[in-house]
């Protein structure tokens, strides 16, 4: 039941192991397709400018200001120290507030307000990671009628998150990377 | 357990409160408050969104635990050393002209943000003709803050901070350590006062230099943002400064056109005319 049309926000979390996968499916983007894109990663050092190297030139990633606009054909990083969330009224909001899962941003808090904005037309993707942050947040996005990927993880360097997530729901999709970049082209390609 | 609330459970609450107690929570950004009850509600056990409501509406003292806890009071000294220095380097030699310096630190959490101006100005020899106005809405954080002590168990972090932003001094002589906490020197304290000002609600009451409000606008929706912004050109002197959090900005604002970008990474601007 995914919109035939594409959808209307990508939410990506991640955490080890995830980096190269992130920019593989990032280069693997349709260059006509506009969704805007959100990436969660945690803490790794110098991911801003780790995830530019790995991408083409023609995308630039932007961490988002606080109340910024979520715009077509931008793909943001959530800032460090921060969660990033997204209004309803389609805006970015910063929260200072604890750490969950050990972590600030943390995937869940994001996977949270995009299940509760987007509704059935956001796509969430949880990729590889040591902890289980972004499970609840993926199958909220799939309980709110939207569409929830787990990197197969078998593929997946560190098994936990995508582990984690697909135990708590079978509306899950597992995927290898490829299969999830094929996904996301068939979306955008076959009009 | 609650896991989440709808939009019209989120309304539902905040009319309650804004009836009841009269804060007034309508613009803050919605899905950060949400966020936020639901963190309470499972922060004080609360496990129906039902016996939410009635505890809401029934005890007070459970009220003023919640607004406490949704008012995220995240502080530190010398936060982004950056933004210290260049207030040292660059504002506070500008500030220096004036007969009075009137400060403003809007939001001003647990006080940390205010000591660390007071120390600023003291190095600078600006402290005795100075004026810090620090507020907050939250009552209990203003209590903290006016008490002077700080957990000891950050003095460190807050050293390294004070150091990054060009301190030059011994950060102990600002302090006595008493078990685990530091008291603030008194004499960095006299020119300071705390009181309660809601920026929903409340006026200018004075016309500052320099107005701080970092990492608050974080809280409201744009039109908040606006409505609060407003209120701070009101209560600028021509060409007085007005510094935000390190993500937040003016940019947006339909006002901006009021204001001049002192330095845009560091979000300080300085109002026109
Ligand atoms: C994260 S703290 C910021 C502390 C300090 N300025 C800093 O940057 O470290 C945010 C503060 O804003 C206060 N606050 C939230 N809404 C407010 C309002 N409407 N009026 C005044 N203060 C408010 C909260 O009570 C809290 O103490």
């Amino acid at each position: 039941m995914t919109p035939a049309t594409g959808f209307d926000i990508i939410a990506i979390g991640g955490s080890a192991g995830s980096l190269p996968v992130m920019g593989k499916l990032i280069r693997a983007f349709p260059p006509e397709m506009k969704t805007p894109v959100i990436l969660v990663l945690h803490r790794l050092k110098n991911v801003h400018s780790e995830l530019n190297k790995l991408m083409s030139a023609d995308r630039q990633i932007i961490e988002p200001e606080d109340k910024e606009q979520v715009k077509p054909g931008c793909i943001y990083l959530a800032p460090q120290n921060y969660h990033l969330l997204v209004e309803p009224d389609g805006t970015f909001s910063l929260d200072y507030s604890e750490l969950v899962h050990y972590s600030r941003p943390a995937i869940d808090e994001t996977f949270f307000s995009v299940a509760a904005a987007y509704g059935r037309r956001a796509l969430g993707i949880l990729l590889s990671g040591a902890n289980s942050d972004g499970a609840a947040g993926l199958l909220r996005i799939v309980k709110n009628g939207g569409t929830g990927i787990a990197q197969d993880p078998e593929e997946a360097e560190f098994e936990i998150m995508p582990l984690a997530a697909i135990e708590l729901s079978h509306k899950i999709d597992v995927m290898r990377t490829d299969d999830i970049a094929t996904f996301i082209r068939s979306k955008y390609t076959n009009k | 357990m609650v896991e989440d609330i709808s939009n019209t459970e989120l309304q539902e609450l905040i009319y309650i409160i804004q009836h009841q107690y009269g804060y007034d929570f309508n613009d803050y950004a919605k899905a950060s408050l949400k966020r936020r009850f639901v963190r309470f509600m499972s922060h004080a056990g609360v496990t129906t969104l039902v016996e939410f409501k009635v505890r809401l509406q029934t005890d007070p003292a459970f009220f003023r635990k919640m607004v406490e806890y949704i008012t995220v009071n995240v502080t530190e000294m010398f936060r982004d050393p950056g933004f210290y220095k260049l207030l040292r380097e660059e504002i506070l030699p500008r500030l220096a002209t004036y007969p009075i310096i009137k400060i403003w630190h809007a939001g001003c959490a647990t006080g940390e943000e205010v000591y660390s101006m007071a120390i600023l100005l003291q190095e600078a020899g600006l402290l005795e003709r100075s004026r810090l106005y620090a507020t907050d809405m939250n009552a209990a954080n203003l209590e903290k803050a006016n008490a002077g002590i700080v957990p000891m168990k950050w003095m460190k972090d807050y050293t390294h901070n004070y150091i990054q932003s060009g301190g030059r001094h011994d950060f102990s002589d600002y302090y006595t350590a008493r078990y685990d906490s530091a008291i603030i020197h008194p004499s960095l304290r006299k020119n300071i006062i705390f009181f309660q000002h809601n920026l929903v609600t409340d006026q200018v009451f004075n016309e500052f230099q320099l107005i701080c409000c970092r990492n608050v606008f974080i809280y409201f929706n744009r039109a908040l943002q606006e409505k609060v912004v407003s209120l701070f050109y009101d209560s600028l002197a021509t060409r007085g400064y007005l510094a935000l959090g390190m993500k937040e900005t003016l940019l947006f604002s339909k006002e901006k056109k009021k204001f001049e970008v002192v330095n845009g990474p560091y979000k300080i601007f300085r109002r026109k005319l």
